[in-house]
């Protein structure tokens, strides 16, 4: 037997009273479930009351009337929310306030109750309730095991090695079975999409070579007196085909020759990624701006672009590899989602920092600072 | 009902996986709503009512298509909806609905593994309409 803490908050008596003699006795069974639910039930005349209830007992259910003497129901809404409490919020709210109830659905509650309501429609209220709370924690649970798993380096990699293939091989069975006609021009856009995911996979593949490469093999010997100038003007060279076809300009602003003491390939893999970003994610005929700087004791590596930006929330998962920012902008734009998630670990390598700040469709900098006096660790 | 008169909406965050489905689907005589995130499916569930919905599993949350599941079921309980994912094959988690316990938590009705042959989704979607 499991027990669900209810919280009425509502001004009139009669209703904290009646749900707490209505559900004293009632339990939720589902042949699923692991054990039946009962129900212990408290009562807040007030929101600024629930608050406080919600804080000490942490109930599993809030059943929140909207109208309320001072704080208002959608604002206790909100608080939960806002803190993200594993709480299942049912707005009680009369018919004429149906807009009331749309809107706290949208704003996180899960369910509403009309008022007046019948013993009976409170109880299938609190049955649908309990089968979500059931629902989420189990998903919940699932999400978590699901997580272990999915951030595992390699199993997220051959998920991301085999969906081009999937795609790949779709197109050709599309192909072998004639699905779209007799003609080879039949499958141009069949042809088209399959040698984007080409292109993609290889992409892929480079990447990860860079990134074993920056894993395995940290050899002391190869750590040289390194010229950020010239490393920048190299990315350029190669970034430049791509910058063309998109009309971005790119360029390089030197305020201080700056030498560290680095591998050189780890320094050409961060200028590589950070000007291939700066164009790609451009709009087009927009701009790209490296500069170098110092400081006493760090390295300065800027660079700016006038492209599509970032959203804040996406900013946070932006250095975890794989992830990509998924939008209608960066839709028909192909990337491993393993470039910044290198440049986070050559930085850190090098007990530098990285850091990104940008406005949706103005466009983004990232500002890396490198120490100039510095020991790699293995 | 005849199959020009299905409309399916189809929900995967893979455009090229779309693609293939929704030609195939509109090779097989259906209608099409094609969307590519969980976001997006459900503000058409919201204003619309499919035949059948085919979600993908993983979209921009790791469970996209269960939420979608059953978000489509408690609005259209008479909706079939099929699940469709590569999960089980690249992560090791299997699910299925041969259990009471499974058919009572993942809301679809027929889950299949993605990579099934355009026929076989056919023939799983005339048996779920009952064409």
């Amino acid at each position: 037997m499991a027990v669900l803490t209810v919280l009425v908050i509502d001004d009139e008596p009669g209703i904290r009273s009646g749900v707490a003699r209505i559900l004293r006795d009632f339990h939720v069974t589902y042949p699923f479930m692991d054990e039946d639910y009962t129900f212990d039930i408290l009562e807040a005349p007030t929101g600024e009351e629930g608050i406080s209830v919600i804080e000490r007992d942490k109930p599993d259910i809030v059943l929140l009337d909207n109208k309320l003497p001072g704080m208002q129901g959608v604002e206790v809404l909100e608080y939960i929310r806002e803190r993200k409490y594993d709480i299942v919020v049912a707005m009680i709210t009369s018919y004429a306030s149906l807009d009331v109830a749309v809107r706290a659905t949208r704003d996180g509650a899960t369910d509403f109750i009309p008022k007046p309501f019948t013993p009976q429609e409170l109880k299938s209220s609190i049955e649908n309730i309990t089968k979500q709370l059931y629902l989420k924690r189990i998903t919940h649970k699932l999400k978590q095991d699901g997580k272990k798993i999915r951030y595992q380096f390699l199993s997220v990699l051959s998920h991301e090695l085999k969906a081009p293939l999937n795609a790949l091989e779709g197109y050709l069975r599309m192909m072998q079975d004639k699905q779209a006609g007799d003609r080879i021009d039949d499958y141009a856009e069949h042809i088209d999409r399959s040698l984007q995911r080409i292109q993609g996979m290889r992409n892929l593949i480079m990447d990860l070579l860079d990134f074993t490469k920056i894993r395995l093999e940290r050899k002391d010997e190869k750590i040289q007196e390194v010229n950020l100038a010239d490393v920048a003007s190299g990315a350029m060279a190669t970034v430049q085909p791509y910058a063309i076809q998109m009309e971005v300009s790119v360029n390089l602003e030197i305020r201080s020759e700056v030498k560290i003491m680095a591998d050189p390939d780890d320094m050409e893999i961060v200028f590589n990624n950070l000007i291939s970003n700066a164009v790609k994610y451009n709009k087009f005929g927009g701009k790209a701006d490296i500069t170098i700087d110092s400081s006493d004791t760090d390295a300065i590596i800027i660079v700016t672009d006038s492209g599509i930006g970032i959203e804040k929330r996406d900013s946070e998962n932006l250095f975890t590899e794989f992830v990509r920012i998924k939008n209608e902008k960066t839709k028909n734009i192909t990337g491993s989602g393993l470039g910044l998630s290198i440049v986070k670990k050559v930085i850190e390598l090098y007990h530098g920092t990285i850091k990104v700040d940008s406005t949706p469709d103005v466009g983004t900098t990232f500002t890396i600072r490198l120490p100039k006096r510095t020991t790699v660790i293995n | 009902m005849k199959k020009s008169d299905v409309t399916i909406l189809v929900a995967d965050d893979d455009p090229d996986y779309l693609f293939q489905t929704v030609f195939s689907l509109k090779k097989a005589g259906y209608k099409t709503v094609a969307v590519e995130s969980q976001a997006e499916a459900e503000s058409v569930i919201d204003n619309f009512k499919p035949d059948l919905a085919l979600y993908d599993l993983m979209m921009e949350n790791d469970d996209s298509g269960f939420i979608l599941c059953y978000k489509t079921k408690r609005k259209y309980p008479d909706v079939p909806v099929i699940l469709a994912t590569a999960v089980s094959h690249e992560t090791g988690i299997s699910f299925s609905l041969d259990s009471e316990m499974e058919k009572a938590w993942i809301r679809a009705d027929v889950y299949l593994e993605k990579g099934i042959r355009p026929e076989q989704l056919d023939q799983e979607i005339m048996k779920l309409l009952k064409l």
